[in-house]
């Protein structure tokens, strides 16, 4: 494997930059670490820490009413507890780019990740989402891009998900 | 624990001579219908779903808007269900954010079930213990009078808690397009639609 940590946060994160995504709710989540500390050491970002995933979907509803895009970032675990709440961005035809770190899937561990991390891409497509996967990391950024596009120009809930094969087993005993 | 205020009553006071810089979100139910009652406006995004998310919704506006003043407006059902907001609300501490919540203890909506703040839970003792600087409990005229002339002047995120009773006021049903909504609300804050 890399030695050196993946780039494709850092390109994530310049595509958030060139859309002008001026909030970015997320629930801690290792696979998104390195992406959540450039957004908080962003004085052009605001960055929202959640208690629940479905809390950023409102706060992507409220930046847009308000003039402003904002993205949601979270693990496959969360797509579950933002179902009702997508609803909203259905019936008012709202934006929000949303990256979902998958687990579940790769060299998983934790057999409790796989019942939600198994059905995140059909679930997202009943609530109306459009769904892009990106499994190497260097189609991270162009997918990031056109996602982004696709949400903002189509007012659109667009997902991105990464692969766990891009971030990577979890090491659980060390 | 039950309020002596009506609920309509508290609504137009609250809005009396509003401004054009006061953006409104009420839940979905009846303070959505009580904020159509107190005279439309493009400046209200109401909710006819997404329970649980208005409090939200009025934290992302309020850090898209921070020249403009809102006000959450919900009922003590709705809050129950993303009181987690409140929490992150108060970390993030928007001076241009009033959270205020209709409180009759019952879900009136589906029959008049009891909700957890009829049963004693106290939503004020939750919103203090998550960094809302001020919270007012409102219980009377003065009270509300109070809430009104802060919510012209808002400068520091509040929460207040009004007591109303349990009342089934006739319905005022607003726009119900989410699109349309949406637009005109965008439009008011002079927004490509």
């Amino acid at each position: 494997m890399n030695a050196s940590p993946p780039d494709w946060p850092d390109r994530l994160f310049d595509v958030l930059k060139r859309a002008d995504i001026r909030q970015v709710g997320y629930v801690p989540d290792a696979g998104h670490a390195r992406l959540i500390a450039r957004c908080r050491a962003d004085a052009g970002i605001r960055d929202v820490s959640l208690t629940t995933e479905e809390e950023g979907v409102a706060l992507a509803a409220g930046a847009w009413l308000g003039g402003q895009r904002a993205a949601l970032l979270m693990q496959s675990s969360g797509v579950g507890n933002c179902v009702n709440m997508l609803s909203l961005m259905r019936s008012c035809r709202l934006p929000m780019v949303t990256f979902i770190t998958m687990r579940g899937e790769w060299e998983e561990f934790n057999p409790w990740q796989v019942p939600m991390g198994s059905i995140v891409e059909p679930v997202m497509k009943l609530c109306d989402a459009d769904v892009l996967r990106a499994t190497k990391p260097e189609d991270v950024e162009g997918l990031a891009e056109r996602a982004v596009q696709q949400a903002f120009g189509e007012e659109r809930v667009v997902a991105v998900l990464l692969s766990q094969q891009l971030i990577g087993k979890k090491v659980w005993v060390k | 624990m039950t309020g002596t205020l009506e609920r309509r009553a508290a609504m137009a006071t609250l809005l009396e001579g509003r401004d054009d810089d006061l953006l409104v979100v009420p839940g979905l139910g009846s303070t959505t219908y009580d904020l159509a009652a107190a005279g439309d406006n493009d400046r209200n995004f109401y909710l006819w779903g997404a329970m649980g998310g208005a409090a939200m919704i009025g934290l992302g506006l309020a850090l898209a808007q921070p020249d403009r003043r809102v006000a959450v407006i919900t009922g003590d059902g709705e809050m129950l269900m993303g009181m987690g907001a409140l929490a992150t609300i108060g970390i993030q501490q928007p001076r241009n954010l009033a959270v205020i919540v209709f409180d009759n203890g019952v879900y009136g909506e589906t029959g008049g079930q009891p909700s957890h703040t009829g049963g004693g839970v106290d939503m004020g003792a939750v919103a203090r213990g998550c960094r809302f600087g001020t919270c007012l409990e409102v219980t009377d005229e003065a009270g509300l009078a109070d809430l009104a002339g802060r919510l012209k002047t808002l400068q520091s995120l509040l929460f207040a808690r009004v007591a109303i009773y349990p009342e089934e006021p006739p319905r005022v049903l607003p726009e119900k397009e989410g699109a349309v909504l949406k637009r005109r609300f965008r439009a008011a804050l002079g927004l490509t639609p």
